[in-house]
């Protein structure tokens, strides 16, 4: 295992000395004294670990095609901006703006999330993200999703699961809810279904992994019943235009 | 059936004397206006859009389009389009889609600028016998440079300079994404790029994988929609570009109808077949200058600080936004104009939103030269370029270089109908259809676009030549040399131009 203190390094140093731990063949990499370093994991590739020490900034995991970053901390926002592959593992809350136009990958998040998660996924055949929140999301969660699975979980909430306008303008993709989903929550473009069997099959799929790496029982994960999320129209906006 | 109220705007004719019935417009036609009746060729003239690829293809000249006599009265105020849109829009309930750039007869101000040339106390060059200089670096410059001894002696420069972008004319070609036009029509325009050492863009289409041979001529665009955006696109092209914005329909989101998402168009953007591919009209992790600054430096760290170029369309407040982008860290900030062109875009956008290239350029330009970070980024000037002349224009007024695309597309075939949306484009160019875009055979297009090229290449020298100035580098922002005609005091004063007679 590799070790690099992040005190007091700036971001572009630090990254540079992650991708040269990484060029060297290491595959475990642990970062302390992170401290609100931008870009972290930025553009790697490759299957090498990265663990994270103190809180990461903004656009971590941005394009990356690859590795696995886990954050034993909360995190920022714009984590997996238009990442490829590999998974993120937050072991806390993080910010707005998550998994933008993901296009692989996953993103699993123990705690809450900010506003505009997941906004126009992406995903086909070959390779489709992922991403769940454990906690609640706010606003615009899953909005223009075109693609991939967004599984909000709500396991200890104090107040409503998911903020309004949720998949708005969703045009693919599929959302899962753990609980009860209000139409009024919704954008225009949602239908809400009851999973069908196939659904289950893929859900705990996905959340046996989740709960593999943040220590929680499936079980009780899946004890509740959940709500799927799907659009209602491949084309939105085709009524929209006078041609 | 109910027939339309809005009246068809062509009429598509026959001389039925003429007409051998080969068939040949049926065959040409995308738009279904001729079929077989038997015995004769059957016209549907509603469905006529004026783009002449069945007169072109006619053998014996038999057929002619004509502007449809049968107009409502004439009315200097309710103009023509005015009332057809209203009777379309009572019909559908939608909005009028329209492609290409507006054709509204607003002011042209570079119809209303002349360009300066030597007599008797100045000479002119000659280009054909004198060596002229048109190649071009785009990207951030240093302020200043040292100079120190390298080991062999010679000097060098002290500091790495930020990187540069060769291009041997400063005449790119504009974004236009695989999906809005055909594989083959970004062929052409790769293909004359390379040929003529200047860039094409990807647009926000993604890559596609027949594109790679081009790379060194290319630009990947990231935009809100981020298709076909992964690591291998970021670092595939000489630049990256991040679009805010487009002249055609400033602030709003690109739309690029199911029609024209087959398979192949699916693949590279990562998005279900048929489909409307959606861009939102804000990038949604960019809602601040700081935001944006960002999203630039992701970019750089993803490609090992490749120049990153933020396209925005040119609005009101364009000097203070484009300040911003610079400072942002932008290498290359490419403003795209009122006129600038469009694959889809609603008709009430692209005609009232936005301000005209020429202003944007001048009052970027100043601005950006009064905080003294004119040199951090270069300025490429975009929508409505039509010749040789509007790009000396715009130079003068201070771009570092102009970026056509209708220019492009009508050597292609292109005649401006303006139906770009519809995907069913006679002449292969803005449609999926594989018979049609089999029509557009990339190599021999691409002569013609080099062709277009060299030529405005030639008249550039020309231009150049006849000012006494022998490198494009003096004309930037020499806006001593050109004279505005019928220009009022203000609008002189915001372009930083003399009347003609001053």
């Amino acid at each position: 295992m590799f070790e690099i203190d992040a005190a007091g390094i700036y971001y572009r140093d630090l990254n540079a000395r992650i991708r040269e731990a990484l060029a060297k063949g290491e595959k475990e990499v642990t970062v302390r004294n992170v401290n609100g370093q931008y870009y972290i994991g930025d553009g790697l590739s490759g299957n090498a670990t990265i663990v994270l020490e103190g809180v990461p900034g903004n656009d971590l995991a941005a394009f990356m095609d690859g590795p696995t970053i886990r954050i034993k901390s909360n995190a920022q926002d714009n984590i997996g901006n238009t990442m490829n592959a590999g998974k993120v593992i937050i072991e806390g809350n993080a910010g707005d703006v998550l998994g933008y136009g993901m296009r692989g990958g996953k993103l699993h998040i123990l705690g809450d999330v900010g506003y505009r998660i997941g906004i126009h996924m992406k995903g086909n055949k070959k390779q489709s993200p992922t991403i769940i929140v454990g906690g609640t999301a706010g606003d615009f969660f899953g909005e223009y999703l075109a693609g991939g699975l967004l599984i909000l979980l709500g396991l200890k909430p104090d107040g409503p699961i998911v903020g309004d306008y949720l998949g708005t303008g969703m045009h693919g993709g599929t959302i899962f809810v753990r609980g009860e989903v209000d139409k009024k929550n919704c954008g225009a473009e949602v239908g809400i279904l009851d999973p069908d069997e196939d659904d289950m099959k893929v859900l705990k799929n996905a959340l046996t992994e989740y709960c593999a790496d943040l220590g929680l029982d499936i079980k009780e994960v899946m004890s509740k019943k959940f709500k799927k999320l799907v659009p209602v129209s491949s084309r939105p906006y085709g009524n929209l235009y006078a041609y | 059936m109910f027939k339309s109220l809005a009246p068809p705007e062509y009429l598509a004719t026959i001389d039925r004397e003429k007409c051998i019935r080969c068939k040949r417009c049926i065959q040409n036609c995308g738009w279904g206006v001729y079929s077989w009746g038997g015995d004769k060729i059957v016209i549907n003239t509603s469905k006529c859009v004026k783009c002449l690829r069945c007169y072109h293809y006619c053998p014996e000249e038999a057929i002619e389009i004509v502007d449809n006599p049968t107009k409502f009265k004439n009315n200097a105020y309710w103009g023509f389009h005015n009332i057809r849109n209203i009777k379309r829009q009572a019909e559908t309930g939608g909005i009028p889609l329209t492609g290409m750039g507006s054709d509204l007869p607003y002011t042209i101000l570079f119809d209303n600028l002349l360009i300066d040339a030597c007599q008797v106390t100045n000479p002119s060059i000659d280009p054909l016998r004198e060596p002229m200089e048109l190649r071009t670096y785009l990207g951030k410059k240093p302020s200043s440079v040292e100079l120190e001894k390298g080991k062999d002696g010679k000097p060098r420069l002290k500091d790495r300079m930020p990187p540069q972008i060769k291009i041997e004319v400063p005449i790119i070609f504009s974004p236009m994404s695989f999906g809005s036009i055909s594989l083959n029509a970004q062929k052409v325009l790769a293909h004359a790029a390379r040929e003529c050492g200047i860039l094409m863009n990807t647009g926000e289409g993604g890559l596609h994988e027949d594109l790679l041979p081009y790379k060194d001529n290319i630009i990947v665009q990231v935009a809100s929609g981020r298709f076909g955006v992964n690591p291998e696109y970021l670092n595939a092209g000489v630049a990256v570009e991040i679009k805010i914005g487009q002249g055609a329909k400033p602030g709003i989101g690109g739309h690029l109808p199911g029609e024209k998402i087959p398979l192949e168009v699916a693949r590279t953007r990562m998005i279900p077949v048929g489909t409307d591919a959606l861009s939102p009209a804000p990038q949604h992790d960019i809602y601040s200058i700081e935001d944006l600054r960002q999203l630039i430096y992701a970019i750089k760290e993803a490609t090992n600080y490749k120049p990153v170029s933020v396209k925005i369309a040119a609005v009101h407040n364009v000097a203070a936004i484009a300040s911003g982008i610079v400072r942002a860290g932008a290498d290359i900030v490419y403003l795209d104009g009122f006129r600038g062109g469009t694959g889809a875009a609603p008709s009430i956008i692209r005609d009232h939103l936005g301000i005209p290239i020429e202003y944007a350029i001048a009052a970027v330009d100043d601005r950006l030269r009064q905080e003294g970070i004119r040199n951090e980024a270069s300025i490429i000037a975009a929508g409505g370029i039509r010749s040789s002349a509007d790009a000396a224009k715009a130079l003068a007024l201070g771009a570092d270089s102009v970026a056509i695309a209708t220019a492009a597309l009508i050597t292609m075939g292109c005649t401006t109908c303006g139906k770009c949306y519809t995907g069913n484009c006679s002449w292969g160019i803005t449609t999926q259809r594989p018979e049609l875009t089999a029509r557009l055979d990339p190599e021999i297009y691409a002569d013609r676009l080099v062709n277009l090229i060299h030529a405005w290449t030639h008249e550039l020298k020309e231009i150049l030549g006849a000012l006494g100035i022998n490198a494009v580098e003096s004309l930037r922002g020499n806006r001593e040399r050109l004279r505005g005609v019928g220009l009022d005091t203000q609008t002189l004063d915001i372009l930083g131009v003399k009347p003609a007679g001053r």
